[in-house]
């Protein structure tokens, strides 16, 4: 019976941490990719926002986010970034990693790629943040580079990030 | 390795149309997850629908948690024909919708489908409800207005507990 749902690569961000974490060289044989992430930003605060790039490109992104701090609901959008998360900072609760995932449908398809996220960074403490994300790279290219940046930081060591495949057939 | 997490349909579109239905689903499975990927509309802003069984009664309800151009709201609708479970614009915008229905084969409880959408117009969380115990045999994609487009996918996976 055919795996449908597979690990591409897992990354673990090592000692002092990463400006980015990058999937290279993806393959283009699935119909969906699908990113599974647990990871803390070094920014000096209590969370961070998390956003893609694509094909190392930096164009024709977009995005808009719905969110939750356990005091209030808001939303805003971006004309140039595409925001997929909101992660815990440096001061936030000591060994506290936010979850989340990342979807990306139809991303070898000569089509405009739509961005499903969602996360949370629970921290038992104010600045907790939970987050739905939509984004988009409008570029009719195959996907085969992803970078994922913390907007005001670095990826923080331990931080983990896995890409998984998924075939429609 | 166990292959837990299996296409049942796919569907990509080749000519615009006004429903999509993925039928014959095995009752063989423990969950559902659909995936609507470069999902697009003729017209735009349009609601997107789902029944079940080909039941048109009023026998769906939903709520919903959506952030728009608008800013942020929560509606529902109750005694509904359709679930709505978010939605749709065109090629420049298109939707991703990722659902989950739990224990979708059982014949005792009413069925739930738990709904993310994205697109850069609006992004929600969706949460409908089936008011019957019949397992789920087929899904019907409709919505509120125009067609699915080109290029649009609809694909069907099941997932087995063991």
């Amino acid at each position: 019976m055919a795996v449908t749902y597979r690990l591409i690569e897992t990354v673990t961000v090592g000692v002092g941490g990463a400006a980015n974490v990058e999937f290279t060289s993806i393959p283009q044989t699935y119909t969906d990719l699908m990113l599974l992430y647990s990871g803390r930003s070094t920014r000096a605060a209590t969370g961070d926002d998390m956003y893609i790039r694509f094909n190392g490109l930096s164009t024709n992104l977009s995005s808009r986010v719905l969110y939750g701090t356990g005091s209030g609901v808001a939303s805003y959008s971006d004309a140039s970034v595409a925001y997929v998360g909101y992660f815990d900072g440096d001061t936030s609760t000591a060994s506290v990693f936010s979850n989340g995932s990342i979807y990306i449908a139809n991303y070898t398809a000569s089509v405009a790629k739509g961005i499903s996220g969602d996360n949370v960074n629970e921290n038992n403490a104010t600045g907790a943040t939970q987050q739905i994300n939509a984004g988009l790279w409008n570029s009719t290219a195959a996907v085969n580079q992803i970078n994922l940046y913390a907007l005001n930081g670095n990826w923080k060591q331990y931080s983990s990030v896995s890409l998984y495949g998924i075939k429609s057939s | 390795m166990p292959a837990t997490y299996e296409p049942i349909s796919t569907q990509t579109l080749g000519s615009d149309v006004a429903t999509v239905t993925l039928s014959s689903i095995p009752s063989t499975y423990t969950d559902l997850v659909l995936v609507v990927g470069y999902g697009i509309s003729t017209t735009g802003g349009e609601n997107l629908y789902m029944q079940f069984n080909g039941d048109t009664g009023s026998n769906y309800s939903n709520t919903r948690l959506v952030a728009g151009g608008g800013g942020v709201g929560s509606y529902r609708d109750s005694g509904a024909t359709v679930i709505n479970v978010g939605a749709i614009y065109t090629t420049t915008d298109p939707l991703t919708h990722i659902s989950h229905i739990n224990n979708y084969a059982n014949s005792t409880t009413y069925k739930t489908v738990l709904c993310r959408n994205s697109t850069t117009s609006n992004v929600a969380a969706h949460v409908g409800l089936w008011r019957s115990t019949a397992a789920i045999t087929s899904i019907t994609f409709s919505a509120s207005g125009g067609n699915f487009g080109i290029g649009s996918t609809f694909t069907l996976y099941g997932i087995k507990a063991a």
